[in-house]
């Protein structure tokens, strides 16, 4: 999946500026499936090891999506002290199927990735920004 | 009267995969328990033992959070839409200690 540059660069941002509390966010996506934004929310337990979008913001966005023509498509959160992988709470509190949950890590490579998590099981999904996916595909 | 309910994808399966029903009730509670009772793995998802909305579960009538109004007991006008939203959570988990992070 294609992840634009500057939405991984918000993602990235946000886990900093959150630093040393876990970053969470949410993006959407058009009917096509291109991701089009990252909400960048509170996190409403602030922890280094927990996260709760804010429910009213979710709310918020979940309006805003819709009214772009977009859906809210997954979630993203950091791992200040982990790794960029899902960890047994994560893959214990993913109630979205059809969600992409990425995960930010401390370390710079990788240092987003994203994975779909499903009845358990969690399955990577890769990332390319346009740049790469022009090269790949001769652009 | 009778309102929306706007079912997200992880309870569409208890209600024959419909992303909304119609229910009858004057309250939250009352059109959750009568969407319960016309699809009968709603009920078990949405509600716990004791009757409460489950944690994970955030309802919005309107633009808000039914948590912040009187919860089931809130009052449901003709032709309101309820949104069900599971909450977006998760983390680490304990023994993860923080670290530097910066832009990759």
């Amino acid at each position: 999946m294609e992840m634009p540059a500057e939405i991984q660069e918000a993602i990235v941002a946000h886990a900093a500026f959150c630093l040393p509390d876990e970053a969470c966010g949410l993006l959407a996506a058009g009917d096509d499936g291109r991701l089009r934004m990252a909400y960048c929310l509170s996190n409403a337990t602030p922890s280094p090891s927990a996260y709760t979008i804010d429910p009213a913001e979710h709310f918020r966005c979940l309006r805003h999506a819709e009214a772009q023509g977009w859906h809210l498509a997954g979630v993203f959160h950091s791992h200040p002290g982990g790794e960029a992988y899902p960890s047994p709470s994560d893959v214990e509190q993913a109630l979205e199927p059809d969600w992409l949950y990425v995960v930010v890590g401390p370390a710079a490579e990788p240092g987003v990735r994203a994975f779909w998590i499903r009845g358990g099981t969690v399955a990577e999904e890769p990332l390319e920004t346009e740049a790469a996916l022009a090269v790949r595909e001769g652009r | 009267m009778s309102a929306t309910v706007r079912v997200p994808t992880l309870l569409r399966a208890a209600v024959g995969g419909a992303a909304s029903i119609e229910a009858e009730g004057a309250t939250v509670g009352e059109v959750l328990r009568r969407a319960a009772a016309d699809h009968p793995g709603f009920g078990p998802a949405v509600f716990e033992a004791n009757g409460s909305l489950r944690r994970f579960l955030n309802v919005f009538l309107g633009d808000e959070d039914v948590r912040y109004l009187q919860g089931l007991d809130t009052p449901v006008p003709d032709g309101a839409a309820l949104v069900i939203i599971p909450a977006a959570a998760g983390g680490a988990g304990v023994g993860q200690p923080a670290a530097t992070m910066g832009p990759a």
